[in-house]
């Protein structure tokens, strides 16, 4: 059913929204421990692609794999459990809270304890706190964010807060994570920070499906590029490959007289 | 939470505790003791209420309903039934908190404010049944006889035994909530507040932790509502209508939303105030009016921030006064 290197696959997926087809009988396979870049023309399908293997909504027609695990109908949540992390196109950081609490809850799914334990603070709430504590300071580390630790991240600069976003994310040691537009409105050395910080979180072995407008951070990081125009697939390869496909130029500038 | 926090809290608690004991020491009139006790009656469902309101993010206009949920089955419970006192409470306690489920599951599975909608209709519906039931609640004409809290052989049947007793439960539900939002069920909370999609792509099962957040929150109103009934020994609908939810919910307002210290400052201050603009006489309410106004219009994130940040301020511009002299 499933090649062990690939971590995750889509088999013909389909997504209608009343007459509109958004994806129509998308298939890919992404390889363990690669930048797989999704790009695209505006519409073409990217964030519904994004949304459907997240959880947000469920796909008309086919079949999504996660290590050999079917993914269809999972919410949200249970994606996170098995491994499966995300940051959001328009910012979602909790604005309320510091960069370290931020953090502290991308720890979730390595905590257990319930409602009652907490209120009362059992020994081992206090055991969980500690190896919370203890991730997070690492992982803020990791991000070059623990000079901003204990500031609340509604005060910080929008680059700042979104690798609150990839930090938070990062926290929870995930196997898969998707970068949904993770450069725009940054500015250019901002832009080049974060190129710099998605290859370093590669190297610690976790696959990155990345979504991005910014041509030049996708020919720079990706190993794998698909391109999609109005649903479907048009092209898959290397950035070389992608960069010298007809049918590519032809989705992004339109056909030559 | 850091260590700096954490000496906060310990300072926090330990100043409580020590006003808790020797506050009575300066009250000389039964007056101004009542006046404490239903202070510290408000602060339990306040507490309980911003857990839900300023940390989640979620609104209850019901609440009214399970602090009366709380003194009804007590006050039935011991009266009616012989049962006995403490065991009736947390009957009272565990009941309230299923029938909160059973009203928060469905409402906070959809999105949108249907709880609100829900616990508004709730509440008057609890509000009308506590005087149709006659037979059971004594109807509108209440339930008399409530026997007073004992422990061991002490009976807490007067306003200064009952003082105790009651800040004793301000003290523990303040420090279980403390607890709560240190940890990561706490953190969770918040983080649904702040943004429900990203709670949710990061493990937390929102739904769920709505629906629990929200019972925890009727509990502490049932626990507030047990000690009411034990301590004033008579209970009528009229203490548990519409009115009584809408006051919590502006003490939450009032005392700062997400601050677990401006839930206490919140139930003290609107507390007395309604208390003390008796003297205005027929003008009461507007004058009651005008106050909220004036917070909300100057202090919009509460008193006790709100305070906190006008401190802030000052001393700022006093530092800049300062160097522009230089």
């Amino acid at each position: 059913m499933s090649n062990s290197n690939y971590i995750l696959e889509l088999k013909d997926i389909s997504k209608n929204f009343g007459g509109l087809q958004a994806i129509h009988r998308l298939s890919f396979q992404v390889e363990k421990g690669l930048i797989f870049s999704i790009i695209g023309p505006n519409g073409a399908g990217k964030t519904t692609a994004i949304n459907l293997i997240t959880g947000i909504y469920p796909p008309g027609s086919g079949d999504i794999f996660f290590e050999g695990r079917k993914l269809i109908r999972k919410r949200p949540y249970q994606l996170a459990h098995m491994g499966i992390g995300r940051t959001f196109q328009n910012i979602q950081v909790f604005g309320n809270m510091t960069v370290r609490e931020n953090v502290m809850v991308g720890l979730h799914t390595k905590s257990h304890s319930g409602f009652l334990k907490c209120l009362l603070q059992t020994p081992m709430v206090r055991k969980e706190e500690k190896i919370i504590r203890q991730k997070t300071d690492e992982t803020l580390k990791f991000l070059d964010l623990d000079s901003k630790a204990d500031l609340r991240v509604a005060g910080l600069p929008y680059g700042d807060q979104k690798r609150v976003e990839i930090a938070r994310a990062l926290a929870m040691e995930p196997r898969l994570l998707f970068l949904d537009e993770p450069v725009a409105g940054l500015n250019l050395q901002e832009t080049q920070e974060m190129s710099s910080t998605i290859l370093k979180i590669r190297e610690k072995g976790i696959t990155i499906i990345l979504v991005e407008h910014d041509m030049n951070l996708i020919m720079g990081i990706s190993n794998i590029i698909t391109v999609l125009n109005y649903g479907e697939k048009i092209a898959e390869g290397s950035s070389k490959e992608i960069q010298n496909n007809p049918k590519v130029i032809e989705a992004y500038l339109g056909k030559e007289f | 939470m850091n260590s700096l926090s954490k000496q906060k809290d310990i300072i926090g608690f330990g100043a409580l505790a020590v006003i808790i004991i020797i506050l009575p020491l300066f009250v000389e009139s039964k007056y101004y003791f009542i006046v404490l006790n239903v202070i510290g009656l408000n602060t339990i469902v306040v507490v309980g209420l911003n857990l839900l309101i300023g940390f989640t993010g979620q609104i209850s206009l019901g609440h009214a309903a399970f602090y009366g949920l709380g003194s009804y089955f007590s006050g039935v419970l011991t009266v009616n039934y012989g049962f006995p006192l403490w065991p009736a409470m947390l009957v009272g306690m565990l009941a309230t908190g299923a029938v909160a489920y059973l009203i928060g599951y469905p409402s906070l599975k959809l999105q949108g404010h249907y709880l609100v909608m829900a616990t508004l209709g709730f509440g008057i519906i609890i509000n009308i049944l506590m005087g149709e039931l006659e037979q059971f609640t004594g109807g509108h004409d209440g339930l008399m006889g409530i026997p007073p809290l004992t422990m061991g052989g002490l009976a807490f049947d007067n306003d200064l035994k009952n003082f105790y007793l009651i800040w004793s439960f301000v003290f523990l539900c303040m420090l279980a909530a403390r607890n709560l939002l240190n940890s990561r069920v706490g953190r969770a909370l918040r983080a649904i507040s702040g943004s429900e999609v990203a709670a949710n792509s990061l493990g937390v099962n929102t739904a769920d932790y709505k629906v629990k957040v929200f019972v925890l929150s009727a509990m502490f109103a049932s626990i507030s509502g047990s000690l009411y009934a034990h301590y004033i020994t008579f209970i009528s609908p009229s203490s548990y209508d519409f009115h009584y939810s809408i006051q919590v919910v502006t003490m939450v307002i009032v005392g700062g939303m997400g601050s677990l210290w401006g839930s206490l400052l919140g139930a003290g201050v609107l507390t007395y105030i309604s208390e003390a603009l008796h003297v205005a006489k027929q003008y009461h309410v507007i004058a009651y009016g005008v106050f909220l106004c004036l917070v909300l219009i100057f202090l919009p994130e509460g008193i006790l921030i709100g305070i906190y940040n006008l401190f802030l301020k000052a001393k700022t511009k006093k530092h800049i006064m300062k160097a522009d002299r230089h």
